[in-house]
């Protein structure tokens, strides 16, 4: 059941509609045994060794023009002092940056940089002045964290990140047209960066709120979630209760209408 | 043509042998009108004529029976073959999975299968019923009236009204204890104190939520959203009524730049350096307002869309809340850490009928009127 | 029971013996061959019986491993984003059933999925009568018990999604404790009664679950009782068609055929349900966590029946006023008041036209929504503003799925309910009157039968062919009603009253389209040759 993965943002009648022909393909029998391929690595291009002055060079050819020669911020784009390494790697790792369009938000595609471009011009913005890191390796590793850590991250990622990506991680919608996107396979340094850098209208989690372990504790979370694909069967875009209706309305009893209409007719 | 009647509604017009007839109304009696046709003429269908269709018609039936019973085995074989292993929610997949197929296959088989033999061999024949009227037969209705004659008459119950009307009065009178009974749903105490005040006290950590850690003031850092409580409440039990009182004091904090918010006189000093306190609870119907959008400071709602400005304490820009989020006011102690003033100075929450009688006198409205209009 | 063989079967033998014993024969002999006339719109009625029966069978079901309470509890199930985490009994129990009962996730959603198909039945099958005409005399009765059904089932369903307890059921009940606190002069006290003391307190899924349980599913069950005999003594309504008359039923007997269908169809019901449940999630209560009054998930929003509700609570403008140190909450009570009167115009609908027709005849020709323009204007207009309504439930998620600003849907859908209904009133009356000007025109002058025919002078014309006598009469019979005069009554006066019926009975009928004659259509014969 990789439906997860796939439906994205989409309408929830196109993902019930695809959901049903999937059920009615396969018989539910891959329901059964339904296993989620991994998440594919991020590019790690660590080909060759870049440096800090690639990075202020490989800036100015393609940032500049919104964010300034020495990232200070013009009207286009934000000052970049302070933000970190960690905030280039989210922003630029995601594709978020540079920005296809001008919209009320930075939406995400495929990456434009490798990520030895990226971490070079992570490494001159914070040169610039500190900003949060890059997170260490240790706290990007879920696979220690114990069943409680699961449950703990479970109820932080309610408390602190349900109101906007949903209980689910299916995303919501913000003001004025923005929206919260899902949380489907991420990467885990790209959630450790959103949390620890607040990009765009998300709020900051410094260490001080929710601290490295928790934050570790969340990712595993998260990870649990897209490794485990909903239990019941197909999850309708995990949408909650408007999808359950839309389906019982369309499939459900308009399919029972269809019987019915099979059934009162004239055999010939 | 049109037949207007003046008489009692749902009186007859008049009965001519024995068939009631009805006022029609505003109808058109309808001259010139068209004879119905009668019944068309029976269609055989395939299985009427030819004996092959029939015979195929009757195995299709038995297959779909037949599946049923496949279905109903396979339903009790799966439940053992696919058991639940604990903690593998794959296994509680498959068990739900094949389990309902298996269940589904014993029912549709039935229900097809019954269907098909309806529909194909048994007698298509239309059968006519007459209706008659839904009110009773003229003898019937006499006689009903008769009952209730001989019964006031036996009884005496237009007679006797002195009986009659304490009857009656008795009978109102008797389900009221049952509303009195109904006092004891909630505590004796009244719900107003309750429900004006919550947990927050003069001094009270600022904690997170749900650990209860105290919050020093750098730990808020310029676009950070903290979900807090108070810290004593961390240590109140869920028996002890850990929900009721997170219910009122839950709170959120962030950090604005100083010069960003716009503050109204009277409201200086219930900030600390830019950071802000607001009750979570929303004004509208009491969701927990928590979207937090670090660069709009707005506040949105996630069950009604009201929308509410950080920057000039919480007062609505959208939607069907009315009321700026209640603040609380905040300082520091002596060891860097968030603490309360005081409880709100209203009551969190939606509004209620009495709610202005527990507004504080040391409440400072948000501008001359929190009762201005919305942007 | 006559049984004069020689030597008498089992079967006979025990039907004698509970004849003697019952006296079943003399039902058997009343109903057995009761004849029910066939549509597929006629089955709507046993879709939602049958599915409150899988409600019952896996409600009970459910019964045997939930535990009522908010008792705070440490979960130790196999659920391992839960572990050791402290939450109440009811929503541990929830989550037991579902992953550590072999077929209990089975049945907590057939459960639940059974009671979205139920309550979208009955949508439905109200719509049918409604746009029918299926609620006239001597149905009014039966309309107002299918309507106390109708919001029964709804209460039926918000107190079962509520006892969960968990994140979503539980923000839920503070906008259901908010709506309530925001009623004058009671709100508080009814607030504090309803949950025991504060919100959530510890009460109010106990008190839920006995609602659910007995007193609610009992009222169903009783009502749906009623329902069906006044069902049997009125007899069916039936489409008008050759044969079928306001004086008789044409259709299938129960025994066999009618009782076969609708048994079968029984399975067919329930089979599709189990499918359903066994491969669609629905409320995956393990997700949303247990109640916590701090946390919301982005989505919330109620099951598809009582969105409406919140669809209106989401549309209502943000006003509040304070008279004399008193609150009046009018973003909670405007859409409960718009609320409150559209039920109860759904309600009494039956007796408003019945006054406005005067039309005192019983009805049992199921009249096509087009031979009665006004009313499915009226009705039409009446699923446009419940449908918004519930669209408004969901506008975040349509502005996410369409890349909307969510202010601006709201907006939208404000304008939609406001001026929306009103062109869809129109719309559908303009349609309807347009459907039936093509009946007449297909009787008078025959349906195009897709034949070209070249005419000597070299002149195309398609050629029209004019109905059999069976399928042409569907097309003719139907009531017609023109407005009544303003006519002094017994006494010689015009009351009020008498004027508003005129005026009701104009904007009802004026620009109704009469049947077509048999003069006519001798007329326009002559015409043609």
């Amino acid at each position: 059941m990789a439906s997860r993965k796939k439906t994205g943002r989409r309408h929830p009648l196109a993902s019930a509609a695809l959901l049903l022909i999937g059920l009615v393909a396969a018989g539910g029998a891959s329901a059964a045994v339904g296993t989620v391929a991994n998440a594919e690595p991020a590019p790690a291009a660590h080909s060759q060794q870049l440096t800090i002055e690639d990075g202020a060079e490989l800036f100015r050819a393609n940032c500049a023009s919104c964010h300034g020669m020495n990232a200070e911020g013009t009207e286009h784009g934000v000052s970049l002092i302070g933000v970190g390494a960690a905030s280039v790697d989210f922003q630029v790792m995601t594709g978020r940056m540079p920005m296809a369009f001008q919209g009320p938000q930075a939406l995400e595609r495929e990456p434009q940089f490798t990520q030895a471009q990226s971490d070079a011009m992570g490494d001159w913005i914070a040169t610039l002045a500190p900003g949060p890191e890059r997170p260490a390796e240790e706290w990007l590793d879920t696979s220690q964290v114990s069943a409680e850590g699961i449950a703990s991250g479970g109820e932080l990622f309610r408390i602190n990140c349900a109101m906007c990506h949903n209980v689910a991680g299916a995303g919501g919608a913000l003001t004025e047209g923005k929206f919260a996107p899902n949380l489907y396979d991420i990467d885990a340094a790209h959630i450790y960066e959103a949390m620890l850098t607040g990009p765009q209208n998300m709020p900051v989690f410094n260490d001080n709120n929710i601290a490295p372990e928790q934050k570790r504790e969340i990712i595993a979370y998260l990870h649990y979630l897209d490794e485990n694909p909903s239990v019941g069967g197909f999850d309708l875009g995990s949408l909650g209760p408007v999808s359950e209706g839309l389906f019982i309305w369309i499939f459900g009893l308009g399919g029972i209408v269809a019987i019915t209409v099979w059934l009162t007719s004239r055999p010939n | 043509m049109s037949a207007e009647d003046q008489s009692a509604p749902g009186e007859p017009v008049g009965t001519e042998h024995d068939v009631v007839v009805y006022g029609r109304g505003a109808a058109i009696e309808q001259r010139d009108a068209f004879e119905n046709p009668g019944l068309p003429p029976h269609r055989p269908r395939q299985t009427d004529l030819h004996p092959h269709k029939e015979r195929r018609a009757e195995r299709q039936v038995v297959g779909w029976f037949l599946a049923s019973m496949l279905g109903s085995v396979l339903a009790i074989v799966a439940y053992f073959a696919v058991p639940i292993v604990p903690g593998d929610m794959g296994s509680v997949r498959a068990n739900n999975l094949f389990l309902g197929l298996a269940i589904a296959l014993a029912l549709l088989g039935i229900g097809f299968g019954g269907m098909h033999w309806a529909r194909q061999l048994m007698s298509s024949h239309e059968v006519v019923e007459e209706r008659h009227l839904s009110r009773g037969s003229v003898p019937s209705r006499e006689r009903a009236v008769e009952i209730f004659r001989l019964g006031d008459e036996e009884s005496g119950f237009s007679r006797r009204s002195l009986i009659r009307n304490t009857l009656i009065g008795a009978i109102a009178l008797v389900p009221l204890p049952a509303i009195v009974l109904f006092r004891d749903l909630a505590p004796v105490q009244n719900p107003d104190v309750a429900l004006a005040h919550t947990m927050w006290e003069p001094g009270m950590r600022l904690a997170l939520d749900p650990s209860g850690t105290p919050i020093k003031a750098a730990d808020v850092t310029i676009g950070s959203a903290f979900h807090v409580i108070p810290e004593e409440l961390a240590s109140v039990g869920h028996e002890e009524g850990y929900l009721d009182q997170k219910a009122l004091a839950a709170v959120l904090l962030v950090r604005l730049k100083p010069e960003d918010i716009k503050e109204a006189p009277g409201r200086e000093g219930w900030s600390y350096d830019g950071i802000v306190a607001y009750s979570k609870i929303c004004t509208h119907v009491g969701c927990p307002v928590a979207l937090y959008e670090q660069q709009t400071h707005h506040l949105l709602c996630p069950c009604h869309q009201s929308t509410f400005d950080v920057t000039e304490h919480a007062k609505v820009i959208f939607g069907p809340a009315k009321r700026p989020l209640p603040q609380l006011p905040i300082t520091v102690d002596d060891e860097g850490f968030l603490v309360a003033q005081r409880d709100f100075t209203e009551p969190v929450g939606p509004s209620y009928f009495e709610r202005l009688h527990y507004v504080d006198p040391e409440h400072v409205p948000v501008s001359a009127a929190e009762t201005e209009t919305r942007a | 029971m006559t049984a004069t063989a020689t030597r008498p079967s089992l079967t006979s033998k025990a039907s004698n013996y509970l004849d003697e014993r019952t006296s079943i024969s003399t039902m058997v002999a009343a109903l057995g061959r009761k004849v029910f006339p066939d549509h597929w719109s006629f089955m709507l009625g046993e879709v939602i019986l049958y599915s409150f029966v899988a409600i019952l069978l896996s409600g009970t079901f459910l019964t045997f491993f939930f535990e009522p309470s908010m008792v705070p509890v440490h979960y130790d199930g196999s659920y391992v984003p839960l572990k050791g985490m402290e939450m109440s009994a009811a929503y541990a129990s929830t989550i037991n059933l579902s992953f550590d009962i072999r077929g209990g996730l089975l049945m907590r959603q057939l459960h639940h999925w059974s009671a979205l198909l139920f309550i979208a039945a009955i949508g439905l099958h109200m719509l049918r009568v409604f746009f029918t005409g299926a609620f006239r005399k001597p149905r009014e009765v039966n309309w107002v018990v299918g309507f106390i059904l109708f919001i029964l089932a709804m209460a039926e369903g918000f107190t079962g999604y509520s006892l969960p307890d968990d994140l979503l059921s539980g923000n839920g009940l503070a906008i259901i404790n908010g709506m309530v606190k925001g009623i004058p002069l009671v709100g508080e006290w009814v607030s504090w009664l309803l949950f025991g003391g504060l919100f959530p307190g510890n009460d109010i899924v106990p008190r839920l679950f006995v609602l659910h349980i007995m007193l609610l599913p009992a009222l169903v069950i009783a009502l749906i009782g009623v329902h069906l005999v006044l069902m049997v003594i009125n007899k069916h309504t039936q489409f008008a068609g050759p044969g079928k008359t306001n004086d008789n039923v044409v259709g299938a007997p129960i025994m066999p055929l009618f009782a076969a269908k609708a048994g079968s169809f029984f399975f067919i019901v329930f089979g599709v349900l189990v499918a359903i449940a066994s491969t669609f999630t629905i409320l995956p209560v393990w997700e949303y966590g247990p109640y916590d009054p701090s946390p919301v998930s982005a989505g919330t929003q109620p099951d598809w029946y009582i969105g409406f509700a919140d669809g209106a609570l989401r549309l209502a403008p943000g006003l509040e006023s304070e008279i004399f140190g008193l609150t009046f909450s009018w973003n909670i009570l405007l859409p409960m008041a718009v609320l409150g009167l559209f039920i109860v115009v759904v309600m009494i609908y039956p007796f408003l036209e019945a006054w406005i027709t005067g039309d005192k005849r019983e009805h049992h020709i199921a009249e096509r929504p087009r031979n009665n323009p006004t009313r499915t204007a009226i009705g039409a207009a009446g699923v446009w503003f419940y449908a918004i309504m519930w669209a408004a439930a969901s506008s975040d998620l349509i502005a996410t799925h369409f890349h909307l600003n969510v202010f601006q849907v709201t907006w939208a859908l404000q304008a939609m309910i406001t001026i929306g209904t009103v062109i869809v009133y129109w719309l559908t009356k303009r349609i309807a009157i347009g459907l039936q000007k093509k009946d007449r025109e297909i009787l008078l002058h025959g349906y195009e039968s897709g034949n070209i025919r070249r005419l000597p002078g070299g002149e195309y014309i398609e050629v029209h062919e004019p109905l059999d006598e069976y399928s042409s009469w569907k097309l003719k019979a139907f009531d017609s009603y023109e407005p009544v005069m303003v006519r002094p009554n017994a006494q010689g006066r015009i009351t009020p009253a008498t004027h508003l019926r005129a005026a009701l009975t104009r904007w009802f009928f004026e620009d109704r389209i009469a049947p077509v004659t048999r003069g006519e259509l001798e007329a326009s014969k002559h015409d043609h040759h």
